[in-house]
C-alpha cells in the first residue's frame, strides 16, 4: 500500500503535466467532435487544405495576395455581397493590403456615399472617405432576395462563420460541377456538393472564371489563383488582427515559459527543506 | 485550522491599525500564516487558477461593457466594433470568451480532485455546497454571457434554455414570458440578460469569500486524506510553500491559457456565433458550449420534456448532497481500491455524456441487425449512470469496500513516500 503511495508520489508532477495537458486535449476533442456533424450534414465533398501563409504561429498575410484578393472581391463578390463590417481604411491597416493612405483615398473616392442630413435636414451624396464602410450592393436582405431569390450573406465575418474558414471558400469557390443524373437542381439553383447546408444546391452561380479578373502583378489569373486569392482577403476581413495577435503570443508564451522555469526552481528550492 | 493568530504588527501604523481594522490581520492569517498540509500535489494547485480566472473575467467584462451595446439591432455590430476598432479590443473579448472556457476547465479538474480524494465529506460538506453554489451561479453566468454576442448560437441556446421553463406545469407559460419580458427571446431578455451577466460574477466572488472562509475553518483536505494531527509535523506555513507552488502551477495554466487565446482563439467557440441571429432561421444543430454539453445530453436522452428538465438540474442538485450519499468513513480514493475503478468510470462516462451532448441526436452509431443504436441510445445509459454513480454506489460502495489501511498522519504519509 504504502509503496503504491510512494509511486503516486514519486511520478506527482510530470503525471501532474499531463493531466492538464490531457485535459485541455479532451476540451479541443470536444469541440471537434461538435463541429463533425456540421461538416457531414449533407454534403459529401472534403475540403482541401490550402498551406496558407497566416496559418501556424508564426503565419502572417501574404500582402500581394491579399491585394489581388481585394481586387477580386471588389469585381466579383461586392456586386451581390456586403461587407459593411470593413472599412476603407483598414486597408491601408497593418497587418492587411496596407495599401499607402493615397491609395485607400483613391479607392474610397471611387464610390459614391450617401450623407446627411445636412443643415437643411437633407440627405446627400459625397465621395467616399476612409471613416466610411464598404458600401453595401443592396439596402437590404429583403431586397437582395428580391433581386438574386437568396439574400447573399454579408462577407465581412465568413471565413470565421464556416466550419473549415479560408480553406472553405477556396474549397466552395472551386467544387461548382456537373449534377450528378439523380439529382434534381430547380431553377436558379447551381450545383455544388461542397455547399453542404443546401444539400449541393446553391444560389450562387460560379462566381469565378479563368481570367476574370486582370491581375496587374503577373500573377496568372486562373479561376483556381483567384478563389485562393479571395479567400485569404477574407480570412483578413474576418480577422484583421492576426499578425499582431500571433506576435504578441508568441513574446508571452515565451515569457511564460520563462517564468515557468523560474518558478519551478523557487519552488523547488523553497521545498527543499520538506522533501 | 485556523487556530489562534500570529500577527505580529511590526510597527506603530500596524498597531494602530490593527486595534481598529484588523485587516492585515487577516490577510496574514489567510495567505501567509495559514497552515497547508505538507502533502498536496499540484491538483490542488487549482483552487489559486481559479481565483485568477474569476479576476481575469471581472476585469476583461468591466471594459468590455464600457463598448458592448445590449440592443439587439446592435449587439452583434458592437462585439464586431471591439475586435476591429477597440485598442486591444480583440485581446479582451479573446481572453473573456476563452476565459470562460479555461474557468470550466478549471472548476472541473477542482470538482474531480474533490470527488477522488473524499473532499466533500465532514468536515467539509459546507465547503463543498459552496463550492456547487459557485459552479451553478458560473454556469448562469456563462450561459448569459453566450448570449450577449447576438449570434445565431447566441439566440437560439437563450431561446432553447428558456423554454425549458416553459415545460414547468401551470406556472410554466407564465414564468416564460417574465423571463423573456415579452412573447420571445428579443430586446428585454438581451438587456436583462446583460445586467444578470455583469451581475453574477460579483455573487460569485461572494461566494467565494465564503468558501475560502469555511477552507480555512475545517483546513485543506490532502491526498491522504487524513487530518492533521500535529501541526508542526504535517502542515508548512501558506506563505511560502503554497504561495510559491501554485504561482508555478499558475504559470503553466497560462501557456494552455495563451495557447487558446493566440493561437485558437475561435477552436473552442461555434462557428455560427459569428452569424447574426435571425429569428427565422434555425441553425442545424443547436449545441451549446462544450462545458454544458455533458447536462444538454441528459436533457436531451429524456424523452419528456419535463422529465428531461427535471433530470438535467437533478444532474447538479445530486452533487449538492453527495457528502450524505457517501457512507465510506475513507476519504482519499488512494485507499479504496473500488471507488478509485468506479471514480475513473464515471470520469469517462461525463466525457462521453459531453460528447453526445455535441452529436445530433438521431446519428447511429452501431447498427445491430435492424436496429440502429443511436447517440440518444447511448446518452440514455450514460445518464442512467450517472445518477446510478452518485445515489446507488456512492451509499453501497462505503458498505461493501474493503479499504487499504490509511498512514498514521500527513507527515508518516510523506515520510513513507521518501523512504
Amino acid at each position: 500500500m504504502t509503496q503504491k503511495m510512494t509511486k503516486t508520489f514519486r511520478i506527482g508532477f510530470a503525471s501532474k503535466l499531463v493531466g492538464v495537458a490531457a485535459f485541455g486535449a479532451l476540451a479541443l476533442g470536444l469541440t471537434f467532435g461538435a463541429s463533425a456533424p456540421a461538416q457531414a450534414a449533407g454534403g459529401e465533398a472534403a475540403l482541401k487544405h490550402v498551406d496558407w501563409s497566416f496559418n501556424g504561429p508564426f503565419g502572417t498575410y501574404d500582402r500581394n495576395a491579399l491585394r489581388r484578393g481585394y481586387k477580386v472581391y471588389k469585381e466579383v463578390c461586392s456586386t451581390c455581397h456586403a461587407m459593411s463590417m470593413v472599412h476603407f481604411r483598414n486597408l491601408a491597416e497593418k497587418g492587411g493590403p496596407e495599401f499607402s493612405p493615397a491609395e485607400v483615398k483613391a479607392i474610397a473616392a471611387g464610390y459614391k456615399v450617401q450623407d446627411g442630413p445636412d443643415s437643411s435636414g437633407e440627405m446627400f451624396e459625397r465621395p467616399g472617405e476612409g471613416k466610411d464602410p464598404f458600401p453595401s450592393p443592396y439596402p437590404n436582405d429583403e431586397a437582395a432576395a428580391a433581386s438574386l431569390g437568396a439574400a447573399p450573406p454579408d462577407l465581412s465575418l465568413i471565413a470565421k462563420a464556416r466550419e473549415g474558414g479560408a480553406d472553405y471558400i477556396y474549397t466552395l469557390l472551386n467544387g461548382y460541377e456537373e449534377a450528378p443524373a439523380d439529382v434534381h437542381v430547380p431553377a436558379g439553383g447551381n450545383y455544388n456538393p461542397v455547399f453542404a447546408v443546401g444539400n449541393g444546391i446553391i444560389a450562387m452561380p460560379k462566381p469565378l472564371n479563368d481570367g476574370q479578373v486582370d491581375y496587374t502583378d503577373g500573377t496568372p489569373n486562373t479561376a483556381e489563383q483567384m478563389s485562393k486569392d479571395v479567400a485569404q482577403f477574407l480570412m483578413w476581413a474576418a480577422e484583421p488582427k492576426l499578425e499582431l495577435r500571433h506576435r504578441l503570443g508568441l513574446q508571452l508564451v515565451i515569457y511564460l515559459i520563462a517564468l515557468a522555469g523560474i518558478l519551478y526552481f523557487a519552488t523547488r528550492k523553497v521545498w527543499a527543506d520538506q522533501h | 485550522m485556523s487556530g489562534h493568530s500570529t500577527y505580529n504588527p511590526s510597527n506603530g501604523f500596524t498597531r494602530w491599525l490593527d486595534a481598529r481594522l484588523p485587516i492585515l490581520r487577516l490577510s496574514h492569517d489567510t495567505a501567509v500564516s495559514y497552515p497547508v498540509p505538507k502533502n498536496l500535489n499540484y491538483w490542488w494547485t487549482f483552487g489559486g487558477v481559479l481565483t485568477f480566472c474569476l479576476g481575469v473575467q471581472i476585469i476583461t467584462g468591466i471594459v468590455l461593457a464600457m463598448h458592448y451595446i445590449p440592443q439587439t439591432e446592435l449587439a452583434f455590430r458592437s462585439v464586431e466594433s471591439i475586435m476591429r476598432d477597440v485598442n486591444y479590443g480583440w485581446l479582451l473579448r479573446y481572453v473573456h470568451a476563452n476565459g470562460a472556457s479555461m474557468f470550466f476547465i478549471a472548476v472541473y479538474v477542482h470538482m474531480f480532485r474533490g470527488l477522488y480524494y473524499g473532499s466533500y465529506k465532514a468536515p467539509r460538506e459546507v465547503l463543498w455546497i459552496l463550492g456547487c453554489l459557485i459552479y451553478l451561479l458560473m454556469m448562469a453566468t456563462a450561459f448569459f454571457g453566450y448570449v450577449l454576442p447576438w449570434g445565431q448560437m447566441s439566440f437560439w441556446g437563450a431561446t432553447v434554455i428558456t423554454n425549458l421553463f416553459g415545460a414547468i406545469p401551470l406556472v410554466g407559460e407564465s414564468l416564460r414570458t417574465w423571463l423573456w419580458g415579452g412573447f420571445a427571446v428579443g430586446d428585454p431578455t438581451l438587456n436583462r440578460f446583460f445586467s444578470l451577466h455583469y451581475l453574477f460574477p460579483f455573487l460569485i466572488a461572494g461566494v467565494v469569500i465564503l468558501h475560502i472562509w469555511a477552507l480555512h475553518v475545517t483546513g485543506q483536505n490532502n491526498p491522504a486524506g487524513v487530518e492533521v494531527k500535529n501541526k508542526d509535523q504535517d502542515t508548512v506555513p501558506f506563505t511560502p510553500y503554497a504561495t510559491v507552488k501554485d504561482a508555478f502551477g499558475l504559470s503553466l495554466f497560462a501557456i494552455l491559457f495563451a495557447y487558446f487565446v493566440f493561437f485558437n482563439p475561435n477552436g473552442l467557440g461555434d462557428v455560427e456565433n459569428y452569424v447574426v441571429a435571425n429569428a427565422l432561421k434555425t441553425p442545424p444543430h443547436i449545441v451549446p458550449e462544450w462545458y454544458l454539453l455533458p447536462f444538454y445530453a441528459i436533457l436531451r436522452a429524456v424523452p419528456d420534456k419535463l422529465a428531461g428538465v427535471v433530470l438535467m438540474f437533478g444532474a447538479i442538485a445530486v452533487l449538492f448532497v453527495l457528502p450524505w450519499l457517501d457512507t465510506s468513513k475513507v476519504r482519499s480514493a488512494r485507499f479504496r481500491p473500488l471507488y478509485k475503478q468506479f471514480f475513473w468510470i464515471h470520469v469517462v462516462v461525463c466525457l462521453a455524456l459531453g460528447w453526445c451532448g455535441a452529436q445530433s441526436p438521431d446519428t447511429v452509431i452501431a447498427q445491430v441487425g435492424e436496429i440502429g443504436f443511436t447517440v440518444t441510445h447511448l446518452a440514455r445509459i450514460l445518464a442512467s449512470y450517472y445518477f446510478l454513480h452518485f445515489i446507488v454506489l456512492f451509499p453501497l460502495l462505503g458498505l461493501i469496500e474493503k479499504t487499504k489501511p490509511l498512514p498514521e498522519s500527513i507527515s508518516a504519509s510523506v515520510l513513507g513516500a521518501k523512504s
